[in-house]
């Protein structure tokens, strides 16, 4: 055995050892001197990205199949069940879905600690910020890694606590405790019934690695009823880390009070619970899929109707607020629904023939979207940062005329704010191109919300960058750019979404596609280099951008054609407000952010004022939620 | 019967745990609530553990001397083991959090814990 | 927080040494009884916290706390890494080499009178990260103690 193949085979265990290992390093190093941290967590972060991407690549380039499997304590083949069919060791399994996430939470985690060179620079006990830091991406490795259950409930809970900790790092907001205090009771509670559905697989089938249990599974003549109700409960737990509604109350409080960078590695770690949903539903439950189809489709219809929940409560809510940070948070939650949806819809035609006629390539615009939606939202939550940095206030009301100082944050925010919305030639175009299309066909009501959802996504953007970088000037805000390392953060994710932006097919080819295959053990693709087929047509980025160029030198060639040196005159000038006076006290009139969308909430009333109120910040009202939405899935699972 | 009465003690604390995190506002009291579906989940996983038979798998004879063939899985034991630590860690962090609310803010129920609504 | 009187802290003083010697007794018999690292140390931390009762939290060392905490979870994750020498993380490399540290064989269970019994000596990296847990662990609980002892009591915060 070579060296190379000894290495792949330790990676997975050294990618959750080694942050371990700079994570408890860093309060030591910390108390030699500061910079020697700052070079310590460097370095721990440049070499688990590069353990990250060998070991990606491999896997990857390999098709998908399970191609670095690690016993913890053992050698090479001792995974050996005893008699009585206990397996006693932990073990990780790296297959493409597996190395895909993995990618990505390296490459958040990479920018938001560069980011966080200085973001946090004013704050002090930064070695617990860093300790936690890396014990987040530990966490959340582990939990793409395992290939046991209850390992899975031990990262799920380590990702849990980090998280909760992180959120309330900032202890002179008030508001900070509050957001971790939700949190941490939410995935607590979740947490231990989780705990309680593995308990009941063990008791049933007296083992915990993923593998053996999807064998013995399917293993009746039909499906136990119990193992109905421990999918149920699996689904409901997972979709409530992912933040899907009505499971999502804690997210937005405990994503809008974290500091900028951890909240965009707080959107890697909701979608570690994506992916241990779309495990235990393909994995655990889809490998004796004659017996368990009926079973897997009903769990496929309700994570569609708990994406298209998500997609819109989490759009309409985001448009009312005026919070930057909150209005984000919850079109992290809207996005989550086209991940959701997606699969969802992979999963409801699971092992028919409209699998391969759709279900597959809506699954993977699903997952394509995960790789999207965790680089934008990441790009989005920096910017948000940045804007707060200088702005210093989160109110959308009190911010104003950043853009001509801050016009490299703005150029980033554009990108984020482009792509999140779905509009072309961005990364987030073509993964719900593959959404619309093939939801589409199965459903055209719920192919026509993803569209409108969408729209409404572009419209409050328009009215965060209408809030922040234009208008007129707020006195009390910072002047200049903010720091460099804060824009190198950036700009590695900006360019990043760039460069995919106009390659999906080759992203789709060599991360999503393997990642599908190893999902659904059904072999196919959905682009070439360039260009992305969705089954009814396909889409190319390079093509529009050219169709764009002609149409620029077509309109500046009419352009050119004008009259010239024509300047407005007299009431031409002034600026046009159908009638209405265009200063008030002498001062130009300006309508605030949270004004921009009057009429629509208005007339949306109906709807606006039971959704926001029930998000009434009451923690027993929430925790009522988590256990009726239980309750319901699992009683969906067993009926239907 | 005697085998049952271990689950019925399970329902019984996760019933209770969960009555106080839906019903009672006080901060204090909802963090016990929580540990008391958490003492539920590891009395049940503990009693799992337990099995009368022949099938040799690790298991911890703990009677074995006596000529009594029940025993014990030890499987069982470390995760209930790994799940106690994880509740002393989530219990002493819930615990801090609802301290430093009520000495910078006052507060000591759910109800005046709404600043993030909406 | 102040010291209580005078009778407790004797009592403490006294009940201390045996707290101190089950809890390393479980500790260091983590590879052949019930118990381990997590256990111990957690038999240790209250004793701390007996101590933390009844002499109050004035002169606790936090940062001494802290550092051995870190110390634990470094050596235990260290021994992991020393396991790539045998193939791979956290592979028992001293199990069964006959060294000194814990790497005598077992010759088979039947010389032993009880079925879970075997030299104390055995087990090789098994024992040696049930201590590093048990520093861990006795650290890591005396400091969350002491932290929300100090914070309870004194009102004084975090430094």
């Amino acid at each position: 055995m070579s060296f190379y193949d000894s290495f792949i085979e330790t990676a997975p265990a050294l990618l959750v050892a080694i942050p371990l290992l700079v994570a408890f390093m860093t309060p030591i190093m910390s108390k030699i001197s500061s910079s020697l941290r700052k070079v310590w967590n460097i370095l721990g972060i440049l070499i688990v990205s590069a353990v990250m991407l060998v070991l990606g690549f491999e896997v990857l380039s390999g098709g998908g199949a399970v191609s670095s499997v690690y016993v913890f304590g053992g050698r090479e083949g001792s995974l050996f069940p005893l008699a009585g069919g206990n397996i006693a060791r932990i073990s990780f399994y790296v297959d493409g879905m597996s190395a895909f996430m993995g990618l990505l939470m390296t490459v958040v985690a990479f920018g938001s600690l560069i980011y966080s060179l200085s973001f946090m620079k004013r704050y002090t006990g930064l070695d617990k910020y860093y300790t936690l830091l890396f014990l987040m991406l530990a966490a959340n490795l582990g939990m793409v890694f395992t290939g046991d259950l209850f390992n899975l409930f031990v990262w799920f809970e380590i990702s849990s606590v980090a998280i909760c900790a992180l959120t309330a790092f900032r202890t002179e907001r008030g508001e900070s405790f509050e957001g971790a205090i939700k949190y941490l009771v939410y995935s607590t509670i979740a947490g231990l019934v989780l705990l309680f559905a593995i308990g009941i697989l063990y008791g049933q089938y007296g083992h915990l690695n993923i593998v053996y249990l999807s064998k013995a599974i399917g293993g009746h003549s039909e499906m136990l009823v119990m193992d109905k109700l421990v999918l149920g409960i699996l689904v409901t737990v997972f979709a409530l880390k992912a933040g899907s509604v009505p499971m999502h109350m804690a997210t937005p409080d405990a994503y809008s009070e974290a500091p900028a960078p951890i909240t965009a590695m707080m959107v890697t770690a909701s979608q570690a619970g994506l992916y241990a949903l779309f495990r235990s539903v393909f994995t655990l439950y889809g490998a004796n899929i004659q017996i368990t189809q009926a079973t897997v489709h009903t769990a496929g219809w309700v994570v569609v109707i708990l994406g298209i929940l998500a997609m819109f409560v989490g759009v309409t809510m985001a448009l009312v607020q005026k919070d930057i940070k909150r209005l984000m948070a919850y079109h992290a939650i809207s996005q989550t629904g086209y991940m959701l949806l997606g699969v969802g819809v992979g999963m409801a035609v699971y092992n028919t023939p409209e699998f391969l006629e759709f279900g597959r390539v809506a699954m993977s615009g699903g997952i394509f979207h995960i790789f999207n939606h965790a680089l934008y939202k990441g790009l989005l939550f920096l910017t948000a940062g940045a804007i707060i940095y200088k702005a210093g206030t989160r109110d959308l009301n009190k911010m104003g005329g950043l853009g001509r100082e801050m016009w490299l944050t703005a150029i980033f925010f554009v990108i984020g704010a482009l792509a999140i919305s779905g509009v072309p030639p961005m990364n987030g175009f073509s993964s719900k191109l593959l959404i619309y299309e093939s939801v589409f066909k199965f459903n055209p009501i719920i192919g026509a919300i993803a569209m409108l959802v969408s729209l409404l996504t572009l419209a409050s953007f328009v009215k965060v960058f209408y809030s922040a970088f234009m208008g007129p000037r707020n006195k009390e805000m910072k002047r200049g750019e903010v720091p460099t390392t804060m824009l190198l953060g950036m700009a590695l994710l900006g360019s990043v979404i760039l460069v995919f932006s106009l390659l999906p097919g080759l992203v789709v080819r060599t991360l999503v596609d393997p990642a599908v295959n190893a999902l659904t053990g059904i072999e196919g693709t959905t682009g070439t280099s360039l260009t992305l087929f969705t089954g009814e047509g396909s889409w190319n980025a390079i093509v529009l951008l050219g169709a764009f160029a002609v149409a620029l030198v077509v309109g500046l060639l009419i352009r050119s054609m004008g009259h010239k040196g024509t300047t407005p005159k007299g009431e031409g000038a002034k600026p046009y407000l159908f009638g209405n006076p265009t200063e008030v006290d002498g001062k130009p009139l300006t309508v605030t952010g949270s004004n921009l969308y009057w009429g629509f909430t208005k007339a949306l009333s109906r709807y606006y004022r039971p959704t926001e109120g029930a998000h009434s910040g009451l923690l027993n009202e929430y925790i009522f939620y988590l256990i009726a939405s239980m309750v319901i899935v699992m009683a969906v699972m067993v009926f239907l | 019967m005697m085998g049952e009465l271990p689950y019925l003690a399970v329902v019984a604390l996760i019933g209770i745990g969960l009555y106080i995190t839906l019903f009672k506002k006080n901060l204090i009291k909802l963090a016990m609530g929580i540990t008391l579906i958490e003492s539920g989940v590891n009395l049940f996983l503990i009693s799992l553990a337990f099995r009368a038979g022949d099938e040799m798998a690790a298991p911890v004879f703990t009677l074995q001397l006596l000529g009594d063939k029940t025993y014990s899985l030890p499987t069982p034991h470390a995760l209930t083991l790994t799940s106690i630590v994880i509740g002393v860690a989530t219990t002493a962090l819930l615990l801090a959090f609802i301290m430093q609310v009520h000495r910078k803010h006052g507060i000591t129920t759910t109800e005046d814990l709404r600043r993030l609504k909406g | 927080m102040k010291a209580m009187s005078p009778i407790v802290r004797t009592m403490t003083g006294l009940l201390f040494a045996p707290i101190f010697l089950f809890g390393a007794y479980i500790i260091l018999h983590g590879h052949l009884t019930p118990g381990g690292g997590f256990q111990g140390g957690a038999i240790i931390a209250t004793g701390m916290a007996l101590f933390l009762v009844a002499f109050g939290s004035e002169r606790w060392r936090k940062k001494l706390l802290s550092i051995l905490e870190s110390t634990g979870l470094m050596a235990f994750v260290s021994i992991g890494f020393l396991g790539i020498v045998g193939g791979l993380f956290l592979y028992n490399f001293l199990a069964g080499t006959g060294s000194p540290i814990f790497g005598q064989e077992i010759a088979g269970m039947a010389g032993y009178a009880h079925p879970n019994s075997a030299p104390l000596l055995s087990s090789g990296t098994v024992a040696l990260l049930n201590m590093f847990v048990g520093l861990e662990v006795v650290s890591g609980l005396t400091l969350i103690v002491v932290t929300l002892g100090l914070f309870a009591f004194s009102g004084k915060e975090d430094d």
